[in-house]
């Protein structure tokens, strides 16, 4: 992995992201910033996904059950030549494809989410698949962590588990915060770690905007044979841009010119300081 | 007509054992064939399906939301998934997996709706499922199917599992007796069947309530002269309007019979579109009321909402204007 290469694409998307979202006038703009590194290492380093294969049955599968960040979404399947990227001046306008949360009528997404709580039994029924065709692509799924008080989430580790998925694997981006506040205050789900191993699941933990601890653990995969694996990413929410880091408010808050401009000046010293 | 009107001919199986057993025949020659349960091989009689093809069966257990979301994603990886649960819990725990895993992404499950309607009887209404047409007709990009006896369970199933698109397929474990001998009446889905032609009334049903109105229709004809056209109207959505006018065009009165509230349903349905086609005539929709139904079993439950041959006999009559009462019979 080019650290380097890999560090500046991770600032790039995430000025393209606020750029979208201020375009827009809408998106999720904390979540987004919290998990575009996650994706950043999966789309460019671990996923055999390509708009040449995404038609192939044997094609990795990555299924974004946070919806909601679809920007972050976009931005990497824009980067990875899906479709232009000028298409995303369209995002949320009258009749675009490319609508608040991710569908299928945009190449190279895999299911059509947004409602919480669904990307793990469809992960799971598509694992499931791989085994029975004794196909080698593994199956990707992105949870939030304000989603996993939905109790389908629970029914999908149990199968998960019945079923040995060694070849799936969740990734929560734990940025401990949801819309009304701190994960913790709301419905307290810690320690996830423990819950899922319970459930029969080999748990890593990583620091969700470290690239190389990333692609470190993606390499690892699968974490123990006959087990699901789950990736719990510490991640730090409207990660990259300081006023909005950490900040509830910033779960669906659009920045306004000013905001855009300080955001855009911090990311850009961010990439000067690399280059 | 060309029905038999052999009112004591044998009934043949529940439509519940021709799914189970065309579901073996299907899965014996294609194996991207898999039922998914919920803990529900035994009610799904899929006990020897599971025996015979252990790889072609994924046990959930019961939990209908996963099961639902699972089968979407084996569907997506190409596998032709028969997701098989009571239609009661099928279709209200895991509607919101209905909706965005399956009709909204568009994997074409074939979802199995068993014991629908009032089939479980006494267990009462958290057993029963009298709202699956009702919330699934407003969800874009799932057919609806009510196959109504024998020969149309075994098209149905055996269709749906070619078919690459979602659809919902719902049906009851009473043995059903044939609609019609008459072997070039086909099956295809979004095409009603005209089971009795006749110009008096239209008696448009579905499900396992088709037999009971054409066993009314026969009696119409024979004691009171009436010809009914009798519509199998397997497919709720999409609705044959094309059948729906014809016999709307060509009778004095419409009926609709289905084992389900009588709001959202085949009903409504068609009353829409009679309403909205200038057709203004006697119009009765024959279901559930409103309410949680009274105890009994299915026959008695169906009885007393007059879902049943006599109920459907005697509202023709009065939607015809004419006098119930069995003694001015001619
Ligand atoms: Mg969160």
């Amino acid at each position: 992995m080019n650290v380097k290469k890999m560090a500046i694409r991770s600032i790039t998307y995430r000025q393209k992201i606020l750029k979208y979202i201020v375009g827009a006038n809408a998106g999720h703009t904390g979540g987004s910033l919290s998990c575009i590194d996650i994706l950043n290492v999966l789309y460019n380093e671990v996923l055999n996904v390509s708009p040449q294969n995404f038609n192939s049955p044997n094609r990795d599968r990555y299924i974004q059950s946070k919806g909601h960040c679809v920007e972050a979404l976009y931005v990497v399947l824009a980067d990875k030549g899906f479709f232009p990227e000028d298409d995303l001046h369209t995002m949320c306008r009258y009749k675009s494809h490319y609508i608040g949360h991710p569908t299928r009528k945009v190449y190279g997404v895999e299911q059509n989410t947004g409602a919480l709580g669904h990307g793990l039994s469809l992960s799971v029924g598509t694992a499931i698949a791989a085994k029975l065709d004794n196909k080698a692509y593994k199956v990707f799924t992105l949870m939030g962590d304000g989603e996993l008080p939905e109790g389908s989430n629970w029914e999908a580790a149990l199968t998960a588990a019945h079923y040995k998925l060694d070849n799936l694997c969740a990734i929560i981006d734990k940025n401990s915060l949801q819309i009304t506040g701190p994960t913790a205050d709301v419905c307290n789900t810690d320690p996830i770690d423990e819950k899922f191993e319970s459930f029969g699941w080999e748990v890593k933990h990583v620091n969700g905007h470290s690239l190389q601890e990333l692609k470190q653990v993606f390499d690892e995969l699968p974490f123990k044979k006959g087990k699901p694996s789950l990736i719990i990413a510490h991640t730090v929410k409207g990660n990259g841009v300081s006023f909005m880091q950490n900040q509830t408010k910033w779960h669906h808050g659009v920045p306004d010119k000013e905001q855009y401009s300080i955001a855009v000046k911090e990311l850009d010293t961010a990439l000067a300081a690399i280059i | 007509m060309s029905a038999s009107t052999d009112n004591q001919k044998m009934p043949g199986k529940a439509n519940l054992d021709v799914f189970s057993g065309t579901l073996q025949v299907l899965a014996q020659a294609d194996r991207e064939i898999l039922a998914v349960t919920s803990d529900s091989r035994g009610s799904g009689k899929l006990v020897a399906f599971g025996q015979k093809f252990p790889a072609q069966i994924i046990e959930i257990g019961i939990a209908e939301q996963n099961l639902v979301g699972v089968a979407a994603g084996l569907a997506s990886a190409g596998k032709k998934v028969f997701a098989v649960s009571p239609a009661c819990f099928l279709t209200a725990r895991a509607l919101e997996q209905i909706k965005n895993d399956i009709a909204y992404s568009d994997n074409p499950v074939k979802l199995i709706g068993i014991s629908a309607g009032v089939s479980y009887g006494a267990l009462g209404s958290t057993h029963h499922s009298l709202h699956d047409y009702a919330v699934l007709r407003c969800i874009n990009n799932i057919m609806i199917v009510a196959p109504a006896d024998n020969f149309e369970t075994e098209q149905a199933i055996t269709q749906a599992a070619k078919l690459n698109k979602p659809i919902y397929i719902r049906f009851g474990k009473k043995p059903m007796s044939l609609l019609t001998e008459d072997e070039s009446n086909g099956f295809e889905f979004g095409k009603g069947r005209l089971i009795t032609e006749g110009n008096d009334i239209a008696i448009i049903a579905t499900g396992e309530t088709v037999y009971p109105a054409l066993q009314a229709a026969i009696k119409l004809q024979a004691i009171y002269n009436i010809n009914a056209s009798v519509i199998s109207m397997h497919t709720i959505k999409p609705l044959d309007y094309a059948l729906l006018k014809l016999v709307a065009a060509n009778t004095k009165a419409v009926i609709t019979v289905e084992e389900h509230s009588i709001y959202g349903g085949l009903g409504e349905a068609c009353a829409s579109f009679l309403l909205e086609n200038g057709y203004h005539k006697p119009f009765k929709i024959m279901g559930i009321p409103d309410e949680y139904t009274v105890t009994g079993s299915q026959t008695e439950i169906l009885n007393h909402y007059g879902i049943s041959e006599d109920g459907i006999l005697k509202m023709s009559l009065q939607l015809l204007g004419l006098n119930t009462d069995e003694k001015t019979k001619p």
